[in-house]
């Protein structure tokens, strides 16, 4: 794909130009408007997840419940950390199984199924068909029957109560392998042809070509797969306390009760806006592919 | 390196003209396998652990249902005794996947469409801005199970934030006990299961959009279209056909496997079933009764009715734009 006109400024012209063609004053303001309800639709639980965290007890249980605290305070946060001291394990602990586990499943996610969706994308070997459609099959079967025997192979392998026991089989999750394949299709075939005619093996490809140029596509996989790690008490797996990541300790704050309320509601808070915040980084660095314009050569 | 199908020449000359053929494509196959060596050394890996993992857990499980399997014993065989029993007096089964259905067909396409119509609208907004927009719809789906909120919300008591509002208002004169009253519980789960939906589906749509090249537009607009909406049809939706069968397939997973949801906000079991789903009934005969066996039965069914549904969409999608 090469651009139609050469330089940067007749392009960016030619972009104005085009925004003034197809878009209408009343369209834009109707889309703002529209949008504005459907995103207070959307933000109103939210909204009451992170005030909740600062209620005082007595307004937790207050009679109309009320959207944003009255007395804001931070007794629930201090609560928590009363909480977090008693723990059986030092709560740092937690936090960098945590770490080990999302980390490492995530990283190893994104590199494992891009790798493997290079080729079958771009490349027509025997048996690549075959190896796509059990992927997406996959996609559909219903992963709790699937935890007993799961949990036979995992103890097979003895790699049970280790970490592996987690990461390994996040490396393999069929979404990510489907995601990157479909990104990967739109590249156009000329620029592999011309890295090849320019001496560059399969692996240089796919590594100097095909990642830079599904940023976008890699970026929003390690948010979902982030997610997915993050979610992941690994209690199936995990016996000893010490490897347990923090969400599983999180949980068990959250389940005791009444009484723990306040707490409750702040671990809430905290649950949420881990994956939040690292869809905020990620996010940023999607936006800046935006600025460069579809494929270049 | 080249792709595309290669055609080994074989060397053997025979008489008969079919072992030929035979043996040309042999060689030409062995030949290929040959030749994309670096494309087995990049899918392997992944492969070894999917099979390891995935592949084989679902076999194991796809035996498992025709067994007797309670977990601590070894599995008994018992042929299609559990789908007999499925199909034939599993009244609440019935009922499950009248919900599944229900669910599937009014999730399905309407959060199908939400999240190409937002990923779209927001694709019209710039810096910042869209950063933000995106973040507030993308929020619910990723906040791990921020939708509990959602029990504060339908509280059957006068705590209920539903319940307060209505209440205030004067629409309803006493409390409603909203989960808790089988004409309620399905139209709040969609809804719910709706404000949700915005995952994955969704992100790949915005991240979609943004690889298409820029120039097809330029070119659309010397060519003649007229307005947004031509946009969309002719050159958007059709540069985007990989991430449209995407998300296709995570929607239709999505709608088909709800239960979360379900079981925290109805319980399960839900009252008189009415929040019952495929997987609900599954995670019953699975979690509580141990009944591994049926539940393996139970699950062979849903993924029956998904790999259909997703063959008629997949169908359906690979018109767009024509």
């Amino acid at each position: 794909m090469i651009r139609a006109y050469g330089d940067k400024k007749t392009h960016k012209k030619i972009l104005k130009s085009r925004v003034a063609l197809n878009r209408s004053m009343a369209g834009n303001v109707t889309l703002f408007i529209f949008m504005g309800i459907c995103g207070m639709f959307m933000a109103i639980p939210l909204v009451f997840v992170v005030s909740n965290a600062f209620k005082p007890l007595d307004e937790l249980f207050r009679y109309p419940p009320r959207l944003f605290p009255r007395h804001p305070s931070l007794d629930n946060f201090a609560d928590l950390k009363v909480l977090m001291a008693n723990s059986w394990v030092p709560f740092s602990r937690y936090i960098l199984n945590t770490v080990i586990i999302t980390g490492g499943g995530t990283l190893g996610h994104v590199i494992f199924a891009s790798m493997a969706a290079y080729p079958l994308a771009k490349h027509d070997f025997p048996g690549r068909n075959l190896l796509f459609n059990i992927v997406v099959l996959s996609l559909m079967f219903t992963w709790q029957v699937t935890q007993v025997p799961n949990y036979l192979i995992i103890s097979k392998l003895g790699i049970n109560n280790t970490y592996w026991a987690v990461i390994l089989p996040a490396f393999s999750y069929g979404l990510g392998l489907y995601l990157m394949k479909q990104f990967m299709e739109q590249i156009p075939d000329s620029i592999i042809e011309s890295a090849r005619l320019d001496g560059a093996g399969e692996y240089r490809i796919y590594w100097s070509i095909i990642m830079p140029n599904v940023k976008p596509a890699w970026l929003t996989l390690a948010v979902l797969q982030f997610q997915t790690m993050w979610g992941n008490t690994g209690s199936q797996f995990l016996r000893d306390e010490q490897l347990k990541p923090l969400q599983y300790a999180l949980l068990q704050i959250v389940n005791s009760g009444p009484a723990r309320q306040g707490a409750a509601a702040v671990v809430t808070l905290i649950i949420a806006a881990i994956p939040i915040t690292f869809f905020i980084i990620c996010q940023s660095s999607i936006i800046e592919t935006m600025t460069t314009s579809g494929m270049k050569e | 390196m080249k792709t595309g199908i290669s055609t080994g020449k074989s060397a053997k000359v025979s008489l008969n003209g079919a072992a030929e053929a035979r043996v040309s494509a042999e060689w030409s196959l062995i030949n290929r396998i040959k030749k994309h060596k670096a494309s087995y050394v990049l899918v392997a890996p992944y492969f070894i652990l999917f099979f390891t993992f995935t592949v084989l857990p679902v076999i194991m499980s796809m035996a498992l249902s025709f067994t007797n399997f309670n977990v601590l014993e070894p599995p008994k065989f018992i042929g299609w005794g559990n789908y007999i029993r499925l199909f034939l007096n599993d009244d609440i089964f019935r009922i499950a996947i009248k919900n599944t259905l229900i669910f599937a067909v009014v999730t399905g396409p309407i959060s199908y469409m939400m999240c190409l119509l937002f990923a779209w609208i927001i694709n019209e907004f710039k810096g910042k801005l869209r950063a933000f927009i995106t973040l507030i719809f993308y929020a619910p789906s990723i906040s791990g199970n921020a939708y509990v909120v959602w029990n504060l919300i339908l509280r059957g008591d006068k705590y209920g934030i539903l319940n307060g509002i209505l209440l205030r208002l004067d629409l309803i004169d006493q409390e409603k006990i909203w989960m808790k009253t089988e004409k309620y519980v399905l139209m709040f789960l969609i809804i719910v299961q709706l404000w949700l939906s915005l995952g994955t589906g969704f992100l790949t749509f915005i991240a979609g959009l943004q690889t298409i090249d820029r120039t097809l537009y330029e070119a659309a607009a010397i060519d003649g279209i007229k307005n947004r909406w031509q946009e969309l049809w002719y050159v958007t939706l059709p540069s985007m056909r990989p991430q449209l069968l995407f998300g296709a397939v995570m929607q239709i997973t999505q709608s088909f496997a709800v239960a979360d949801i379900s079981i925290n906000l109805a319980g399960n079991p839900s009252v008189n079933y009415a929040g019952a789903t495929i997987v609900t009934h599954l995670m019953d005969y699975g979690s509580i009764r141990y009944e591994m066996g049926y539940a393996s039965a139970i699950a062979n069914v849903l993924f029956i009715l998904m790999v259909g549904s997703n063959k008629v969409v997949q169908r359906m999608i690979r018109k767009v734009g024509t």
